[in-house]
């Protein structure tokens, strides 16, 4: 009998320790709906052409498919985000894709998302498994020869983000000796060993955000597209240090022997660039960090 | 899979092999000293101790080893406990294969005849004495064949520990992935290591079995 009862009270203090562990762990968004305020900006609202005539093989094929198939990251919050339980996809690269969308004339309804992470990108371009693809997509050579690139859309470069008081970090040559959070295996290491920081490698940006927020790690270095994203989840909590050392161009990514559907991808982005639809966009999503919008890089056709 | 021997990538791959093998030493002794110390536990007469043994056992086995790693990694530092990345990689491993190793050794002392124990609690031998100086070496002999699956089971469930932080293999495979090599050849040595590793652990534990066998 008193067996029993010891064993019971055993498993007890064990079950409430694992709860109250858990939820220390469990909800780390629960901060991060402070971003919409009243006059907070809105996302732009594109008008869908209908009369479109583009003499693409992959858009001939989704018209008649009536549905546009678009890869994306799910992962990057005010970036290319999905929210799980609802199925929303949110975030400025999803706004881009729906602008490109609008203008090959498809409503955000016939839109079918398919999240590919960085490596699946160019099998499935090629493939035929996607139409186009945005989501922190570099425009490379190595690149250029499986897959071709509508854009630049964005110029990105390696940055730092911290929390909102730290003035020690200013850029690449103050974070000598300091703990430094990436994911883990990424170029960015390279990048950042050079200066002598001490780099700590999580599987996900979000847990270098849980250690930053704790105070573990000094900062978290990667593309300021992706840490403008989480800027924006935490606003007034982090901030991007501003001080891009690398430089990065975000291109669409799309079949490589498809030159109409490429230069229509580029009309459509310079479109939307000069009716200020661009800058809209962003500020509704990575300008929500505070980091003001950069004018929209030139496209480079080809 | 000639990368291997480009550029800074074989110091690069011998630093993940070398600090996986550290690892999974150091989890393997700490899961052995605190598995057997959790089976004596789980034997005990005092019934406190038992049921430590077995809530141990019930969590730990019971939970996804990932899980386990964002807790030590995630839910130690608030509460004050810092360590490095290694050491929070070694109390997850650790204590995750404790729990399979106490069951294991637990089930080698139920092997010995209750009469073994009785015999020597009649000659006056205390629990302790009756458990390390007639129990414990009876046993361990039937579970080493078992033991060398948990302890083989070790070093592929370290990589886990290259999503926390700790340069071993599975953090240098996506270094190599990220530098862009054809994932065949970097999967091949990745494979090539852990075999190595793995089948040094099974030669371990044959000698073991021949060394320490009796005659019945």
């Amino acid at each position: 009998m008193r067996t029993r009862r010891t064993l019971a009270v055993a498993l007890c203090a064990v079950a409430l320790t694992a709860t109250a562990a858990c939820g220390k762990d469990g909800s780390p968004g629960a901060a991060g709906a402070a971003a919409s305020g009243s006059n907070a900006p809105t996302l732009p609202t594109y008008t869908v052409k209908t009369d479109v005539k583009i003499d693409s093989a992959i858009l001939a094929e989704a018209k008649k498919r009536g549905q546009l198939i678009i890869g994306a990251k799910a992962d990057q919050p005010f970036l290319g985000f999905e929210d799980v339980a609802s199925g929303d996809r949110s975030g400025f690269d999803i706004e881009i894709a729906k602008m490109i969308a609008a203008d090959l004339g498809f409503t955000p309804q016939q839109i079918k998302w398919q999240t590919l992470v960085s490596s699946q990108r160019e099998p499935a371009i090629a493939k035929g498994q996607i139409d186009f693809y945005v989501g922190t997509y570099s425009i490379n050579d190595e690149r250029k020869k499986s897959v071709s690139f509508a854009g630049p859309y964005y110029i990105a470069g390696q940055d730092f983000l911290v929390k909102n008081d730290n003035t020690s970090i200013t850029g690449p040559e103050s974070v000598t000796g300091k703990n430094i959070c990436t994911a883990t295996g990424s170029t960015s290491i390279k990048n950042i060993q050079q200066y002598n920081a001490k780099v700590t490698q999580f599987d996900t940006y979000s847990a270098c955000v849980e250690k930053l927020m704790a105070g573990e790690v000094d900062a978290v270095t990667t593309d300021d597209a992706i840490l403008k994203g989480y800027a924006s989840k935490f606003a007034g909590k982090l901030k991007v240090v501003g001080k891009p050392f690398t430089k990065e161009n975000y291109g669409v990514g799309l079949n490589k022997d498809d030159a109409a559907l490429r230069g229509a991808i580029s009309d459509a982005l310079k479109a939307h660039e000069d009716n200020g639809d661009w800058k809209k966009a962003y500020d509704a999503t990575l300008g929500l960090s505070g980091s003001a919008a950069p004018t929209p890089p030139a496209l480079d056709r080809y | 899979m000639g990368f291997l021997f480009e550029d800074d990538n074989f110091s690069l791959f011998r630093d993940g092999f070398l600090q996986t093998i550290e690892l999974s030493a150091l989890s393997a002794l700490l899961a052995l000293l605190l598995g057997t110390l959790l089976a004596a536990f789980r034997v005990s007469p005092v019934p406190v101790l038992r049921a430590f043994g077995t809530a141990w056992v019930t969590l730990f086995r019971n939970t996804p080893l990932t899980l386990l790693f964002f807790a030590v990694e995630f839910g130690l530092p608030p509460l004050g406990v810092h360590f490095s990345h290694l050491v929070f990689g070694v109390l997850a491993l650790g204590g995750y294969t404790a729990s399979f190793v106490c069951e294991v050794i637990r089930s080698g002392i139920n092997t010995v005849p209750l009469g073994q124990a009785e015999a020597a609690r009649s000659l006056g031998m205390t629990f302790g004495q009756t458990l390390t100086l007639v129990v414990l070496p009876q046993a361990a002999r039937t579970v080493l064949a078992p033991l060398s699956s948990v302890f083989i089971a070790l070093p592929r469930n370290s990589a886990i520990a290259g999503a926390f932080s700790v340069g071993e293999l599975y953090s240098v495979q996506q270094t190599f992935s990220e530098r862009g090599y054809a994932i065949f050849a970097i999967f091949f040595w990745v494979a090539c290591a852990y075999l190595v590793i793995s089948a040094a652990v099974a030669t371990l534990f044959r000698v073991l079995e021949s060394r320490l066998a009796v005659a019945r």
